[in-house]
């Protein structure tokens, strides 16, 4: 079972806010998710190889050809912010600490 | 509805070779038809009047970045967005001359088996509006089912393809992991996303393979066919094997859905085909390890949607941290939400091993459970999902109910193999899917034998074009 404590902890850690009400049907949803999970646990895989990529490759290179990027003008136009040059965000100083 | 609408996209290609038919008259019969479009299967349709290259046109999954046409991967937090560039798929398409016509709702970040986790509403099932075309891809194959699309393209993550293949009644393929670049296609699970085809028959979705597929320098774990796409002509099985793996084809079926099986199983006989049970013994895990792979890798990929570069930004006034995570808590939707909330959990210090780490040991064993089957088996077969199509609502309040229309698909998902779905029957009068599974790199023996039994089933489904 998952707390609220934790659930919130989890939600800081992906930077995301939550209300009250979410961190609560989150919990009770994420418990039942997790606890069905659980049953890998039941599974012996001492000495198993883990997979993160299923078809056998390596090294894949090419060849260093420099090649146009994309122009800083279309690259900053969807940004809800833009600036000359750059994406402008607010101050990480404003507000509250940053912290988690 | 009659005509060049009645036509497979084969047969409309030829048509347009031996100029029987106008490129331009075969797109203005399908724009007009998409315009009219009441099962919202779409977020854009073209208003061009002549199709960019002559050929057949296709639908394209909101969330493949079309260079100035809104890729939206069906998120609030995308809405609006016009990427500056092209999927690399998209493009391939369009060099193999099929112009993109228009582009499909989807479940948010595709993230779904019912569509109605979309941001912008839910599409509905053209062989009856109460139910769900399921998902993630649920546009793109109900837009191919309605007759709106000759064809259209989707992604399968963990059965993404396949499942609405089945619930809309045509053709879904998810290829071998790396068949077709992912490059352009906003990631859900990076080790696990893969484009494909839908279509209304079998030599439709090797057409549409043919043309997408490619190794592609912008997507590094790309690798393209190592033989061209063969068009399919097989006139019966034998001399082939196809296991029926007993952990994926009784428990949790619906019994119509095991009837239909059962008799395709029959017709594979019929066609010189062996039949006999095999055994996947990690299969019944797949569910779960998906459950905290993809989760972990969306975690990993969604921290891009920030309010900084594109998309939408809330809490500007601010400081930084509160700005990215207003923008998150109004962008994302519930089931984004919590498997983000998920993965992260399972990355977290202190649960990586017991979670990630198994999971991906599980992958393995999955892996080589299948490597086993082939060693005897040519396919292993299963049914796609494991009902038909359920009414809208009918399993949005629980999660794990949902996850489980992806029991039979997961697998093959874990283990990068690709897999074809094939309508195979009616059960109540919704459409079946029958799947059917090859090594790595097997599509062409895949879509020949579905070929051969897409011909014995005689699947009709013109009601639902109608």
């Amino acid at each position: 079972m998952l707390s609220r404590e934790q659930v919130l902890y989890v939600a800081r850690l992906a930077r995301l806010e939550l209300t009250d009400a979410e961190v609560d049907k989150h919990a009770g949803e994420l418990s039942k998710v997790v606890d069905w999970i659980e049953k890998i646990g039941e599974l012996d895989l001492e000495g198993v190889e883990p997979t993160s990529h299923v078809v056998h490759v390596e090294n894949v290179l090419r060849e260093d050809v420099p090649h146009e990027s994309l122009p800083a003008p279309i690259a900053l136009d969807q940004a809800p912010d833009p600036a000359p040059g750059g994406f402008r965000v607010p101050s990480p100083g404003a507000g509250q600490e940053m912290s988690a | 509805m009659s005509g060049v609408l009645d036509l497979t996209a084969a047969q409309a290609l030829e048509r347009i070779r031996t100029s029987d038919l106008d490129a331009s008259e075969l797109w203005s019969a399908y724009r007009e038809r998409a315009l009219a479009d009441d099962l919202h299967c779409f977020t854009w349709v073209s208003d061009a009047d002549a199709p960019p290259v002559d050929g057949v046109p296709v639908a394209v999954k909101d969330l493949f970045c079309t260079e100035g046409v809104v890729s939206q991967a069906g998120s609030r937090i995308l809405e609006g967005y016009k990427p500056p560039y092209t999927a690399t798929a998209v493009k391939n398409m369009e060099r193999a001359g099929i112009p993109m016509l228009a582009k499909t709702h989807q479940d948010e970040f595709a993230m779904g088996s019912s569509n109605e986790n979309c941001a912008f509403g839910p599409v509905l099932n053209p062989w009856d509006r109460t139910r769900v075309p399921g998902g993630s891809s649920g546009g793109s194959a109900a837009a191919v089912a309605a007759g709106l699309v000759p064809w259209s393209i989707g992604t399968d993550t963990g059965g993404s393809i396949r499942q609405p293949a089945a619930l809309c009644g045509i053709v879904g393929l998810k290829p071998t992991y790396g068949a077709v670049s992912r490059y352009g296609m906003i990631a859900f699970a990076s080790s696990l996303d893969q484009a494909g085809p839908f279509t209304r028959d079998v030599t439709d979705a090797a057409l549409l393979l043919g043309a997408m597929a490619g190794r592609d320098p912008a997507d590094s774990t790309s690798l393209g066919l190592p033989e061209p796409v063969a068009i399919p002509s097989a006139t019966d099985l034998r001399g082939l094997r196809f296991g029926v793996p007993e952990e994926l084809s009784g428990e949790g079926i619906e019994p119509g859905v095991l009837d239909a099986f059962q008799a395709t199983l029959d017709q594979i006989r019929e066609l010189g085909g062996t039949v006999e049970t095999c055994r996947l013994p990690h299969a019944p895990h797949g569910l779960a390890a998906y459950y905290l792979i993809a989760p972990a890798e969306c975690s990993s990929n969604l921290a891009r949607f920030d309010g900084v570069r594109y998309g939408m930004r809330n809490g500007g006034g601010g400081s930084l941290l509160e700005m990215y995570t207003e923008t998150r808590a109004g962008g994302f939707g519930d089931e984004v939400k919590r498997r983000i909330m998920l993965g992260t959990y399972a990355l977290s210090s202190g649960y990586y091993d017991a979670y990630y780490g198994r999971a991906q040991k599980v992958r393995t064993k999955i892996a080589e459970d299948f490597d086993a089957a082939f060693s005897t088996f040519d396919f292993v077969v299963t049914p796609t999902a494991p009902g038909v199509a359920f009414e809208l609502g009918a399993k949005t309040a629980d999660p794990l109910a949902m996850y489980l229309n992806d029991y039979c698909t997961v697998p093959m998902s874990l283990a990068g193999i690709p897999a074809i779905s094939i309508p195979n029957g009616l059960s109540d009068g919704l459409p079946v899917g029958f799947q059917i599974a090859g090594p790595a790199f097997s599509e062409n023996k895949i879509l020949d034998a579905a070929f051969a039994l897409e011909q014995a089933i005689g699947f009709d489904g013109s009601a639902a074009r109608s």
